[in-house]
């Protein structure tokens, strides 16, 4: 068990600014009597740096409501049709999802891919979510900063000086995407005006703990070429697990050419009794 | 008929009655906690308390959800007008946060709606039997309690359940303190309790004098000086008046700020007093008593308007109410008003009819003397949470006192002897007081915390039961 956390005087003191934040759902049909839901979680997808809710529109989501759950996808501030703030922190990203979450009907499991997952793992420490999944994560550190710079140094390095990340296509697709649909999705992801946030990538601490003993599940691809495994493997220890890997795929598990596999192996997980 | 199996709890008992006391069937609810009251604070014990694995069984007399924040209810004490006098940050749960999009300081029907939210989000109704009044909680052995439940729970009559554990969340602003006055039953105006006033329009046109400068009564008199065609407002001293902003942030933020940065008290004083100084500047010239006190010595009251209407001559300041003649009331001052309405803002007492007095360790002044304000020394699987009066949100306060009950209540399940050092060791400290300021006496001076000490203090029951578990 983790050590309780009571204090909190930033978020007393200094609340996150409000933004407006774009949500999409998808959701599940009526296939005769009894709860639409058959009583399942909703599930909150919260995707990372250079990507809106759409990328979780384009294949997940509607997956998801065909398997019977309630499916939401966000934008975090600076992404998609969310506002843009002043400042924007990792703090401000945890924020956005939590304030999301707590939005939906119900208790939700929260999905965060890269930086979302991220901002998931800090989201469970301060709302006590039914199970969290975190996809690729990028939880940061100089490892991951050097392997930026050596696939995408132009991208990469202009945002060490306050300037816009920019990532690319081949950071983010296995070679089985077809490279017009891969540069059809690339061409959808913008650039990061988030100087402090990326900062803090680097110099951050660890996520706490999750609050109400929330399952963690790490989903990634040991082809990654933003996440080593190794950095998927710790972040799995972190939760008293291995990673569940699907070589093969690019960062971009859900866009990927082979999408159909992370979200069941996902879903499955969800319905798994206990 | 079994109501059990419609419970997501611990192993549903047969309905037939397993123990008799006093000639009265008893049945057993097995490991499964009583929560008692559906209020804001009930709702977060059921929620952590669920969280923790426990079943619960909560008993509401209303109908719904929010307690004293829900207007439908007899005894809510919201009027129209109401608004917190925390901001967001300080009001909402901690791991519930109120919607961006809201106001810093909610409406009462916001908060209202965010309780009905946080059930239905953690899906805490199930777990509520409506419409059912506790009206005896009685010590059983093995430390657990039977509970005698009279409603639409036990059909009317009234039946008797055990349990591992109580937790009294009943809330203490539901039940009137009336002064007596001298001369009161012959005044022929109307005199009613704050907790009757509703709505602005009961003030229209009237001379109305309001009694008592807490929370309540200064909106009450700001209201009436925009509505009545007359309005004196009274207190016994002069106090502190806190605008809601300042430095351009809720001004419980800035206090906060400075609280972060450990600054001692009699510097926040001093500063607190230096930016009234500054700002609102002396009060005494609009004919209100200097404050007898320092700041964080009574009740904080938050107020930006009463200043304002005072300085518009919309208010007339006076001294306490002496005595009511037939048509008057005769002030400490000498002056004497002629209202033909008067609100008595006098505030609420907290009551535990269903409960004996020597279970709460009653004092002769009619104060439970608990531990952290919410333990009884001789009782471990009782719990009182809520009973405080806080310089600051009380939700919050409230949700940490469930997960210390929470965590106290598996503390004994899981390392009996542990639990039974650490009772020994503490429970019976009933004396903290978690504030710094030397509080004024008042009747509800005895429970006042200052949010940090008190925080502090569960923070560290919590770290010390977590500790090795």
């Amino acid at each position: 068990m983790s050590r309780t956390r009571i204090f909190r005087w930033r978020e007393w003191a200094s609340p996150v600014p409000p933004v407006q934040r774009e949500v999409l759902t998808s959701q599940p049909v009526s296939k005769g009597f009894g709860e639409i839901d058959g009583g399942r979680p909703p599930l909150l997808f919260v995707p990372g740096f250079g990507h809106g809710a759409w990328a979780f529109t384009e294949k997940w989501l509607e997956h998801a409501a065909e398997r019977g759950f309630a499916a939401y996808a966000m934008s975090l501030r600076g992404h998609g049709d969310s506002g843009a703030a002043r400042h924007t922190t990792l703090r401000a990203y945890a924020h956005d999802v939590v304030q999301v979450a707590a939005r939906l009907p119900r208790r939700a499991v929260l999905i965060g891919h890269g930086v979302g997952g991220l901002a998931v793992a800090s989201a469970l420490a301060r709302y006590p979510a039914r199970a969290g999944v975190l996809v690729s994560p990028v939880f940061g550190g100089f490892a991951t900063f050097a392997t930026a710079l050596w696939r995408n140094p132009a991208g990469t390095l202009p945002a060490v000086f306050g300037a816009q990340l920019r990532l690319r296509r081949g950071q983010l697709f296995g070679r089985e995407l077809g490279s017009s649909q891969a540069r059809e999705y690339a061409a959808r992801v913008t650039g990061v005006s988030a100087p402090l946030a990326l900062w803090q990538l680097l110099l951050h601490r660890a996520p706490e703990q999750p609050v109400g003993d929330a399952p963690v599940l790490v989903v990634g691809s040991p082809d990654d070429r933003i996440v080593p495994l190794r950095a998927l493997e710790r972040a799995a220890r972190r939760y008293g697990g291995a990673p569940l890997l699907f070589p093969g795929m690019g960062h971009d598990l859900m866009l990927d050419a082979r999408w159909q596999e992370p979200i069941d192996a996902i879903l499955d997980w969800l319905d798994k009794p206990g | 008929m079994s109501y059990d199996s419609v419970r997501g709890a611990a192993p549903a008992p047969t309905d037939a009655a397993a123990s008799w006391r006093g000639g009265t069937p008893v049945h057993d609810r097995s490991e499964n906690v009583c929560v008692i009251g559906a209020g804001a604070c009930g709702l977060t014990a059921i929620k952590n308390l669920r969280e923790y694995g426990f079943g619960v069984d909560c008993y509401e007399r209303e109908t719904g959800v929010g307690g004293a924040w829900n207007w439908r209810h007899d005894r809510s004490p919201v009027y129209a007008s109401a608004h917190l006098i925390s901001s967001k940050p300080f009001t909402q749960f901690p791991d519930f946060p109120m919607p961006d999009s809201w106001p810093d300081y909610p409406h009462h029907t916001q908060v209202l709606a965010y309780l009905e939210r946080y059930a239905d989000h953690f899906g805490l109704r199930e777990h509520i039997w409506f419409g059912t009044e506790v009206t005896k909680v009685e010590p059983a052995e093995d430390g657990r309690w039977d509970v005698t439940i009279s409603g639409a729970k036990s059909g009317g009559s009234d039946r008797t359940q055990r349990y591992a554990a109580v937790v009294v969340a009943n809330g203490h602003n539901w039940s009137p303190k009336f002064p007596t006055y001298e001369g009161l039953e012959d005044f022929k105006g109307e005199v009613i309790h704050a907790s009757a006033y509703k709505d602005a329009a009961q003030l229209r046109g009237r001379r109305v004098l309001v009694v008592g400068a807490g929370n309540t009564g200064c909106d009450i008199a700001v209201e009436a000086a925009q509505q009545a065609s007359r309005c004196w407002h009274s207190s016994r001293r002069g106090y502190w008046y806190a605008p809601k902003y300042a430095y351009g942030r809720p001004s419980d933020q800035v206090n906060d700020t400075v609280l972060s940065l450990r600054v001692p008290l009699r510097m926040r004083q001093w500063l607190f007093h230096r930016t009234m100084r500054r700002t609102v500047g002396d009060l005494t010239r609009f004919g209100l008593p200097k404050p007898d006190h320092k700041i964080y010595e009574t009740h904080p009251i938050a107020n930006s308007q009463l200043v304002y209407y005072l300085g518009h001559g919309s208010i007339t300041p006076v001294p306490d109410v002496v005595r009511f003649t037939r048509d008057a009331v005769e002030l400490a001052d000498g002056r004497v008003a002629e209202p033909d309405l008067v609100i008595l803002a006098t505030g609420y007492l907290p009551r535990f009819e269903f409960l004996a007095p020597d279970l709460l360790n009653v004092d002769a002044e009619g104060r439970p003397r608990l531990y952290l304000h919410a333990f009884p020394p001789a009782y471990p699987t009782l719990a009182v949470t809520g009973l405080l009066q806080p310089d600051s949100g009380i939700f919050s306060l409230m949700h940490w006192q469930a997960v210390t009950v929470a965590t106290w209540l598996r503390l004994r399940e899981s390392a009996p002897e542990r639990a039974a050092s650490y009772w020994r060791r503490h429970h019976s400290d009933v004396s903290g007081r978690f504030n710094k300021a030397k509080v004024k006496q008042s009747t509800r001076h005895w429970f006042e915390v200052s949010h940090v000490d008190y925080l502090r203090a569960v923070e560290k029951t919590l770290r010390e039961m977590e500790a090795g578990q």
